[in-house]
């Protein structure tokens, strides 16, 4: 009975090529959208948590504000004085570099370039885990004096110089002439779509004197390897309170943070972008599944009475059932492995096309293929148990 | 009357609907029927033999009333058993034809013998065989929509006798066709019911396709109000 109920069920799949395919494709469209959509949200996760692990897992950093990002509501920023008060008070402190922050177009020649231009000392290096490609970091000296030389990233070199040696070359930097003496080691692109080696680094001076004009600035610390980072956060948090003059019961007005808060600060937005996209993708795995019970109600009529026939030529109630339930486990199967496979080759293309890698995640492949099998099974079988338990000519009879 | 009438129906009533719109389309219909007789069934339209033959065809249940089966009571039988008397000593052939759509002759023919359990070789010769013997047999690849009515009925008659039931039961088997082609359907009919002792049981509105019958009954209002067999012959 098995094997004739199976053949029927192929035959009748292959008779209803168009309703078939109907069936089979609203479950493909809805499996593959919300497989690809957690899919590349959880690569872009992987990817933010990558990129901070990057920076070195015994890095801090300290901002004005309780606010991760920009504006530090209202909150007093750091001075010179607060970095040499960390760097000579916190002995677990290994390097304190001052960061500050602006954008500028800068021009070598007849090529210009919007980037970013960091001002901060030689610490900024090994701080934040970079790398030297070509040349050297700025001395001592030049960082007293203010200098007018840059270490960049690669992609500002390719942007300024093409392939040549960008080292010993000039750039222009709003009114001034800047000498490029160090070129970075590339750390490729971010999951926010941020170009991290989009840089330029000065003396922090510099960018204070001749770009930003104010003496505002944030920290980077990164913590010696035998000291633990709770007790370094403790006491950089401790001394800033002191120098804030910020009263027993009030709260902090800046933050430090390490590497871990900070990533889990970005991955919580690409997560919950993550559960938004895979919402929407949700919607239309539904929506898959509505086409699918309009494709059967529409065809009900014709199927109720074909039942009929089968009732009336000799086909027992359970017969009829299982070809529909094979019928329909058999087509939204055949939806949820397509969908997979589409999936999976979408989501390895826009993973590479977004510089996220691609993480195979077994739970939502078996989660969409099991919901599109029940989908199948709710929509194509409930209508055919209803007419098999007709009589016979009430189903030859339907209208 | 004997006791070995193949079918016999005594006080079969039906009532469709409930409450204030329920409407008694059968009236209480004593009948019995011999193996290897032609009956045709005549009424106008409206009076119960439809219905009197989805319950002789167990498609329908009647409302009460008792109907034997060789003897035994079908209203004893549960749905299943009533499938499976269907499935081994009833065949039917409709008004509307009531063939699978884009499903060619032979696999409409095959059917039944599919519900059989049949082995697939026995299953194509004796649709093939089936087919043959209603002039088929170069159409066995065409589905319904490639066929003309006359055909389609004969793919029916083909689909109802190849399990040789002992019963065939045509519902106004005529009814959509042209005189003409009628009167080969009714040959058909007729031949199966000759050659093979197949048991028919028809219903028709024309005189013409009537004469066919060995015996006619007449149905009015839910009764049976007039049987050729009890005035000694058509
Ligand atoms: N499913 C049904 N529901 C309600 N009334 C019905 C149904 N089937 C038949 N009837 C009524 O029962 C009566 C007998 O119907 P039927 O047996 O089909 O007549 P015939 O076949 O002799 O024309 C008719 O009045 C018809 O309207
Ligand atoms: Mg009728």
């Amino acid at each position: 009975m098995l094997w004739n109920t199976l053949l029927l069920a192929l035959r009748s799949i292959r008779r209803n090529l168009m309703r078939s395919f109907l069936t089979i494709l609203g479950i493909v469209i809805g499996v593959a959208a919300v497989i690809t959509m957690v899919t590349l949200g959880n690569g872009a996760t992987q990817s933010v948590s990558d990129q901070i692990s990057s920076m070195g897992s015994n890095l801090l950093m300290v901002i004005p504000g309780q606010r991760f990002g920009p504006g530090s509501g209202g909150a007093p920023s750091f001075k010179s004085a607060d970095v040499d008060a960390v760097r000579n008070q916190i002995s677990g402190a290994e390097r304190v570099a001052p960061v500050v922050g602006t954008s500028a177009t800068v021009v070598n020649q007849a090529n210009n370039w919007s980037t970013s231009v960091t001002g901060s000392t030689s610490d900024f290096f090994p701080a934040g885990n970079w790398e030297m490609a070509a040349g050297r970091v700025f001395s001592e000296t030049e960082e007293r004096a203010g200098k007018a030389v840059c270490v960049i990233g690669e992609t500002v070199r390719e942007k300024l110089f093409g392939r040549q040696n960008p080292v010993g070359g000039e750039i222009r930097v709003k009114q001034f002439s800047c000498e490029v003496i160090g070129l970075l080691k590339s750390k490729g692109q971010s999951a926010m779509g941020h170009d991290q080696d989009d840089i330029v680094v000065m003396p922090l001076r510099t960018v204070q004197r001749r770009l930003v004009g104010s003496q505002d600035i944030n920290m980077t610390i990164s913590v010696r390897g035998a000291s633990s980072i709770d007790a370094v956060k403790q006491q950089i948090t401790l001394l800033l309170r002191e120098r804030r003059n910020i009263g027993e019961n009030q709260d902090d007005d800046f933050r430090v943070m390490d590497t871990r808060q900070i990533a889990e600060t970005l991955t919580s937005t690409t997560k919950i972008l993550t559960m938004l996209l895979g919402a929407v993708a949700a919607v239309s795995l539904l929506v898959g599944g509505i086409g699918i019970m309009n494709i059967m109600l529409v065809s009900v009529t014709e199927r109720t009475r074909e039942i009929g026939i089968r009732l009336a030529i000799g086909a027992l109630e359970r017969e009829v059932l299982l070809q529909f339930l094979i019928e329909a486990v058999v087509l939204s199967s055949l939806g949820g492995l397509v969908g997979i496979a589409l999936a999976t080759g979408a989501s390895l293309f826009l993973a590479g096309l977004m510089g996220v890698p691609y993480i195979f995640d077994p739970a939502i492949n078996l989660v969409s293929f099991l919901f599109s099998a029940a989908i199948g099974v709710i929509f194509g079988f409930f209508p055919a148990r209803r007419a098999a338990g007709l009589n016979p000519i009430d189903a030859l009879r339907h209208e | 009357m004997s006791d070995s009438a193949l079918i016999r129906l005594s006080g079969i009533t039906k009532t469709y609907g409930r409450g204030q719109a329920a409407f008694q389309a059968l009236k209480g219909i004593n009948l019995s029927i011999g193996a290897g007789d032609f009956v045709a069934v005549m009424g106008s339209s409206g009076s119960g033999k439809s219905t009197t033959m989805n319950i002789l065809g167990c498609l329908d249940v009647p409302t009460s009333g008792s109907y034997l089966f060789q003897g035994v009571p079908v209203e004893r039988l549960s749905r299943n058993q009533r499938t499976l008397l269907r499935r081994n000593f009833l065949g039917f052939v409709f008004q509307g034809f009531n063939l699978l759509a884009r499903t060619t002759a032979l696999e409409n023919v095959e059917l039944p013998l599919v519900y059989r359990g049949e082995p697939a070789a026995m299953r194509h010769a004796a649709a093939r065989s089936a087919l043959q013997q209603v002039g088929l047999e170069d159409w066995e690849g065409h589905s319904p929509a490639e066929l003309s009515g006359g055909q389609q009925q004969r793919v029916a008659i083909a689909r109802a006798i190849v399990t040789s039931p002992a019963v065939l039961l045509a519902d106004e088997p005529t009814g959509n066709l042209d005189t003409g082609t009628s009167r080969e359907i009714m040959e058909l009919i007729s031949a199966f019911n000759q050659k093979q002792g197949i048991t028919v049981l028809m219903v028709t509105h024309e005189p013409d396709m009537a004469k066919y019958a060995r015996r006619v009954i007449r149905f009015v209002d839910g009764r049976v109000e007039r049987d050729s067999r009890d005035e000694g012959g058509v």
